[in-house]
């Protein structure tokens, strides 16, 4: 690293020429060591880009694990909870991982690019738990997220700008696959992921083509819309989506001081990511003994009726608090007003009546509301153009 | 179906709603959920009314008649499930207006870059604007409430109508005298009076003025305009007050998922079925006779036409009150309006501004000072189409990827004015092109390139909505929108309430309240008396409070 060791400026991403450019609110935040856009134009506008057409987020800032050598998949196998071993060459999976304890340490994605070679990307900074849990294992691990420019390209229309970019075959990657492509002689992987739970892809370069790489992708997907879009139009997505965010709907179990503060798989809906028929990882232990004692809280979609986000809500059940939402919004596309929430057990079933105690503020006045709410099995945003191969046009 | 005399289909419904507009749509969505056995009965060979989308050149769909969209209540559209149906409501930034002296007044969505745009023209006119807001939204706040309330009747001492008056009462008497005098005044005064209390700038005001006179047969300085104004305030894309925006797919896409949510709740759809007669026996109605010959029979009927239509063309004057004809004789549906809709092969520039300025991604208009629009006025009273028409101009597929080939666009314009009758005559040809002339010449005189990209227009003055939609003079309002046929006053006193002068007969069309636009409170707030009438249990929902 040619830095000096004793600079501590936050960083800009490599797209940083272009994405200041276009951020004409000047609004700006910290994401890890990096500074980035709340916002470029308008939220509303920006979060529409996503659902309307294509909008364009940088994730630079994700980290990103190398991960090598020859226990490789018997390593990854041993930190998370899904079976990695059924992630073939070109697929990626979402998972999670525990600590001994079963609980919940951070969610993220594994892509499986090559034989022994994975990367890994996490919400938390993992190098210390990664290096933890390699012990007697031969792999490498590298933080590589400075080495990578990546960009969510998300919406309708992304394909139809994927393609115009001249990417041909773009439209054959099915949801969670990757492929490679040539661009201006430069590596490109793009995988068809996201954080939107729209039709989308995430473009993945090295830095120094950073630059090349938005402006062709800004140029081809003029006529399809294309815009970017800040961390507030993408908390819109994710919430819309129903998609947990680690710090907001669940605390990294090693960030948690207070006692029974964390949250298994189980207690997050996340379930269908552990796989008991594999080898020993991290967690089997206590996960088990959770499957047979039962979990102490349940997680849930709730849809709550009115318009008024239920924030930061009392989740009531004949008066008596059983339960919080860690995220609300109202869903500008499915037109609903949704809650994901932590409820006690035997609480939070599908098809269960409860009240949201909504608190809300008008010109310096707060008001309570007591809003009936239902437990629904699925976020109501759920578009087929997000599953079909190759995606509709538009 | 059983067939009774020969060659003659007699078809047995629960209730009929005559015309598949929005909302007869959402009239029979709702009847249909209760369970009743409905048939929406449509005159055209295609669903929509003035909700339409129709691909009349190859690749483009145009939003023939309705354009944007922000007075659909969002609380009928989550009920209805139409996101599932396949709506999508994209709201859009920008808007301008061009002035004649090459500079123009641009609309910001961000507070503060809206702000730094007004004090362009008039630093005093940016800081007015704040108050301005503030003020308008507190009329939004008097009315919103009731958008999904059947309006009391003020006469009736009725217990549900005097209880319903309190309640309509009680915001107004707590506004205190001084703001009960602004309401009124506010109600009853012109959009230019209105403007002239806040701002000084030509541009700034005629920017405004627009909301104020479109669909209505009335000028910049008329009193009642401020309403109108109002009434293009008063809805909201997710709960922001007073934004527009596009359905995805055209305006059509609201009859479409209206549809589909009808048909799930096992409702009927007949198209090609033109109502010649509500047939009426012994003071009730009995159902209804078709062009064709075919009779619909049900115990309810509901008309989705303006009250013009509905109770001079297809209802017998013997079967009612004579006041009532007199009243539907002498109600307001002044035609005001054309439209053109235009396929163009390429995105036009306009001089002044950036090629991919965001401003063009809203409502773009010519007209720089009120005088201009009222001078648009005198010759509709003259009995002619505007020389220089006030234009609200959109370019919806900057922001909707589907209506045109990529790179290629659909231009939606408003005309106002244009006069249901040229000088007492019929609208020959020749007068169509020249009205068609004067709404091109004015864009291409800020557009260079605008003429040369035109690859098909499709003209409609008020005798081709009125001859297409069947809205009489061609009033997108389904009748003006004036304090004296407002509230429990629309369309006609006594008649407010969405019940008709013969038993089982309805209205549920945008001449009753809460008025036009593609809101579909009316057809919802029929549904609710229709069942309670019925004796079922009520299946629409109660509005959001705002509060």
């Amino acid at each position: 690293m040619s830095q000096r060791s004793d600079d501590t400026m936050m960083l800009t991403t490599p797209f940083h020429s272009r994405v200041a450019a276009a951020c004409e609110l000047n609004c700006w935040g910290s994401w890890k060591d990096y500074t980035t856009p709340n916002a470029y134009t308008d939220v509303e506008l920006e979060y529409f880009a996503i659902r309307n057409a294509v909008g364009v987020f940088d994730l630079t800032p994700m980290n990103k694990y190398r991960i090598g050598g020859t226990d490789a998949e018997a390593y990854l196998n041993r930190l998370v909870t899904r079976n990695v071993g059924k992630i073939a060459v070109g697929r990626v999976g979402y998972t999670v991982w525990c600590d001994d304890a079963g609980q919940v340490m951070d969610d993220g994605t594994i892509f499986h690019l090559g034989e022994n070679d994975y990367r890994l990307c996490a919400y938390a900074r993992a190098t210390d738990w990664l290096h933890w849990s390699a012990m007697g294992f031969d792999v490498t691990i590298h933080d590589e997220s400075a080495d990578i420019a990546a960009l969510a390209v998300q919406g309708p229309t992304s394909c139809s700008a994927l393609m115009a970019m001249g990417l041909r075959g773009v439209e054959e990657i099915k949801p969670f696959g990757l492929a490679h492509f040539d661009f201006d002689g430069q590596p490109l992987m793009i995988s068809r992921t996201g954080f939107t739970g729209d039709l989308g892809y995430e473009l993945w370069i090295a830095p120094e083509h950073a630059e090349a790489l938005w402006d062709r992708l800004f140029d081809a997907g003029r006529d399809y819309m294309i815009k970017p879009f800040g961390m507030e139009a993408l908390e819109m997505a994710r919430i819309e989506a129903g998609f947990l965010q680690a710090g907001v709907d669940f605390m990294p179990a090693e960030d948690v001081v207070r006692r029974g503060r964390s949250r298994s798989p189980f207690e997050l809906g996340l379930g269908w990511l552990v796989d008991f028929d594999k080898p020993l990882f991290n967690g089997r232990r206590a996960l088990l003994r959770e499957q047979t004692e039962g979990s102490r809280y349940r997680f849930a979609y709730l849809d709550v009726d009115g318009n008024k986000p239920a924030h930061n809500s009392f989740i009531l059940f004949n008066g008596k608090q059983v339960g919080t939402v860690t995220s609300a919004a109202w869903c500008p596309t499915a037109k609903s007003n949704l809650a994901l929430g932590q409820l006690k057990m035997p609480h939070g079933g599908v098809g269960e009546e409860l009240v949201a105690e909504i608190y809300y503020q008008r010109e310096l006045q707060w008001t309570k509301v007591l809003a009936p709410c239902r437990v629904i099995e699925s976020p109501p945003f759920n578009p087929p153009r997000r599953r079909a191969t190759p995606p509709d046009a538009c | 179906m059983s067939g009774e005399a020969a060659g003659k289909h007699v078809n047995k419904y629960d209730a009929i709603v005559i015309g598949a507009g929005h909302n007869g749509l959402t009239n029979a969505a709702y009847l249909a959920k209760a369970g009743l056995r409905v048939a929406v009965l449509e005159r055209n060979p295609y669903i929509g009314g003035a909700t339409v989308s129709r691909e009349l050149h190859p690749g483009w769909t145009y939003s023939n008649c309705s354009y944007v969209c922000s007075l659909l209540r969002p609380e009928l559209a989550r009920d209805l499930e139409l996101p599932r149906h396949g709506l999508q409501v994209v709201p859009y930034g920008g808007g301008v207006t061009f002035k004649r002296d090459g500079n123009y007044y641009g609309n910001y969505y961000d507070h503060n870059r809206q702000y730094r745009e007004m004090a362009r023209h008039s630093k005093r006119d940016a800081n007015a604007y704040e108050r301005y807001t503030a003020d308008v939204m507190k009329q939004t706040r008097l009315i919103r409430p009731f958008l999904l309330k059947r309006p009391p009747d003020p006469t009736s001492l009725k217990l549900r109508d005097l209880r319903d008056l309190a309640e309509f009462a009680a915001p107004f008497l707590a506004m205190g005298e001084e703001g009960l005098a602004d309401t009124l005044r506010f109600w009853t005064k012109s959009v230019g009076d209105y403007l002239d209390e806040y701002f000084e700038s030509d541009v700034i005001k005629a920017h405004m003025a627009g909301s104020g006179i479109i669909g209505t047969a009335l000028g910049v300085y008329s009193p009642g305009t401020a309403y109108v104004l109002l009434h293009h305030y008063m809805g909201d894309v997710d709960g922001n007050v007073g934004s527009w925006g596009f359905a995805r797919g055209g305006m059509g896409a609201v009859a479409s998922a209206l549809s589909k949510s009808l048909q799930a709740f096992g409702g009927e759809i007949i198209c090609d079925a033109d109502v010649r007669q509500i047939v009426v026996r012994g003071g009730r109605v009995t159902g209804v006779a078709l062009a064709n010959g075919d009779e619909y029979r049900a115990d309810v009927v509901v008309s989705n036409l303006d009250p013009k239509r509905t109770f001079l063309d297809i209802m017998d004057r013997s079967d009612l009150p004579p006041e009532l004809v007199t009243r539907a004789r002498n109600f307001k549906i002044r035609g005001s309006s054309g439209k053109l809709n235009i396929a163009l092969d390429g995105l036009p520039t306009f001089t002044g501004l950036d090629k991919q300025s965001p401003l063009m991604l809203g409502d773009m208009h010519f007209s720089d000072s009120l005088e201009r629009l009222e001078r648009a006025y005198d010759d509709w009273k003259a009995g002619t189409w505007s020389k220089d028409p006030y234009l609200d101009m959109l370019i919806p597929t900057q922001t909707d990827p589907t209506m045109a080939p990529p790179g290629k666009h659909m231009m939606t314009v408003f005309v106002q004015y244009a006069p249901p009758k040229i000088q007492g005559g019929d609208w020959t040809p020749e007068d169509k092109a020249g009205f068609e002339k004067s709404v091109i010449d004015q864009i291409a005189a800020h557009s260079p390139d605008f003429r040369d990209l035109i690859l098909h227009c499709e003209t409609r003055t008020p005798a081709e909505i009125e001859a297409e939609v069947g809205l009489t003079e061609g009033n997108i309002f389904q009748g003006e929108l004036t304090f004296d046929q407002l509230l429990f006053n629309r369309p006609f006193p006594g008649y407010a309430q969405y019940r008709g002068p013969v038993g089982g007969m309805y209205l549920c069309g945008s001449a009753t309240h809460p008025g036009g636009g593609v809101m579909a409170a009316p057809g919802a707030n029929a549904a609710r008396e229709i069942l309670r009438d019925l004796h079922k249990p009520n299946t629409v929902p109660g509005g959001y409070a705002d509060d």
